[in-house]
């Protein structure tokens, strides 16, 4: 009886994403078994992480025991794939990747790394969740984010375009524009 | 007789000395004033009445960056900015196969093979080299930098940071002072930045070595007057 109901349970997936680098933090952040409870306590049933070049292993899982299914990989050569299966996305703070998840209007928490030298991708995230489009956390923080977010607060955000910029070269430049 | 022998070789030195300082005055003078007119100049439109294509210098700075590029290059009228060079890092091979991506759906549309070059250049320095041996290679980048830029001397370009474009920008800048070719560069500010510049950004815009220079945040346009906001791009 419980096996039909799992059968019936829609698949919700939270993907993981690190970019081209490491960072063991987050991975560690979202191993951690208070985070899965919560995500699986909000309905979602799989967890895939992409971990880059970390060396931190998270545990795999079939989710068979009443819990999050785990899985991981290191790279793939796209992740709009994952994005567009995902319904929560747990991003690095690079602007590719959430720009890629806002266009796809996922819900989006950006996990900040706190490591690196040269810390100015914290500014972009940031400023989005400021503006409602994502939620921000740091790995410490993360547990924290999940427990309170409420994911019907969060506003779409509508890509921006270059016309702008192209038509301030053109005048520029003499060039007609349209 | 030996005192005014001396003397004599006082007043010739001394006389030399103030020729070398007068022409010296003169020299820097002149270079100040051509520095001052090509910045002067290069912030005033080009006023072309019937323009004609311009080859183009596009910088790909990788990741995050090339594909702000590309979006960019995505709404431009590409047979006005013709031909083009894609120029990329050594160390970034995504971002040229990117770009012969976005060229291949332009001969598309159009119908016509467009002049399109691709070209990787050597960086400064990598990430975690010495910096004894990028002594070494700065010299090199700079001199391949250098080579491109005497080979297809572009009339415009379009970059967007970080570090790879800046040694290409400088030339440019000499280019125009020295009278070999007058280019227009354009510089976006990426998205990424909110509150502060890239260094990249902070030098060209300090140096006045953008034409035009568009951030994508209304706060760095309040903290850089010059720059333009242009709304995101992404």
């Amino acid at each position: 009886m419980g096996d039909t109901h799992d059968d019936m349970k829609p698949k919700r997936i939270v993907f993981v994403t690190v970019g081209t680098t490491s960072f063991d933090a987050l991975v560690k952040a979202v191993d951690n078994t208070e985070v899965k409870r919560e995500l699986f306590g909000r309905g979602y049933t799989h967890l895939l992480i992409q971990m880059g070049r970390g060396s931190y292993i998270p545990s795999k899982s079939s989710g068979e025991d009443g819990c999050l299914a785990v899985d991981y990989f290191t790279f793939s050569s796209t992740i709009a794939d994952n994005l567009r299966s995902a319904s929560l996305v747990i991003s690095h703070a690079g602007s590719g990747s959430i720009f890629e998840t806002l266009r796809l209007r996922k819900p989006l928490i950006v996990v900040v790394n706190e490591d690196l030298m040269d810390n100015h991708q914290s500014e972009l995230a940031e400023e989005l969740a400021d503006r409602k489009h994502l939620f921000c956390a740091s790995p410490q923080t993360l547990l924290h984010t999940i427990t309170s977010m409420s994911l019907e607060r969060l506003i779409p955000y509508h890509p921006g375009d270059a016309k702008p910029v192209a038509k301030l070269i053109n005048q520029f430049l003499g060039f007609p524009d349209d | 007789m030996l005192a005014m022998e001396k003397g004599i070789n006082c007043f010739f030195s001394a006389s030399a000395s103030n020729v070398y300082i007068y022409f010296i005055t003169i020299a820097i003078a002149l270079v100040v004033i051509r520095v001052s007119y090509v910045i002067y100049r290069s912030s005033k439109p080009l006023h072309t009445t019937s323009p004609q294509p311009l080859s183009t210098l596009i910088v790909l700075g990788s990741g995050g960056h090339t594909a702000e590029m590309l979006n960019l290059l995505s709404v431009l009228h590409t047979d006005s900015f013709t031909p083009r060079l894609y120029i990329a890092a050594a160390t970034d091979n995504m971002s040229l196969q990117k770009a012969r991506l976005f060229e291949s759906s332009v001969i598309d549309k159009t119908g016509v093979l467009e002049n399109a070059q691709f070209m990787q250049i050597y960086r400064s320095r990598e990430v975690g080299q010495s910096y004894l041996t990028s002594i070494g290679t700065t010299l090199m980048a700079i001199a391949h930098a250098l080579w491109l830029m005497i080979k297809f001397r572009p009339q415009v370009i379009l970059c967007n940071g970080p570090g790879t474009c800046l040694p290409l920008c400088v030339i440019a800048f000499f280019f125009k002072v020295l009278g070999i070719r007058w280019s227009s560069t354009f510089y976006v500010e990426s998205i990424a930045r909110v509150r502060r510049l890239s260094l990249t950004g902070l030098l060209l815009y300090e140096l006045h070595m953008a034409d035009k220079f568009f951030v994508q945040w209304p706060q760095l346009q309040r903290k850089y007057p010059r720059a333009h906001y242009v709304g995101c791009l992404m």
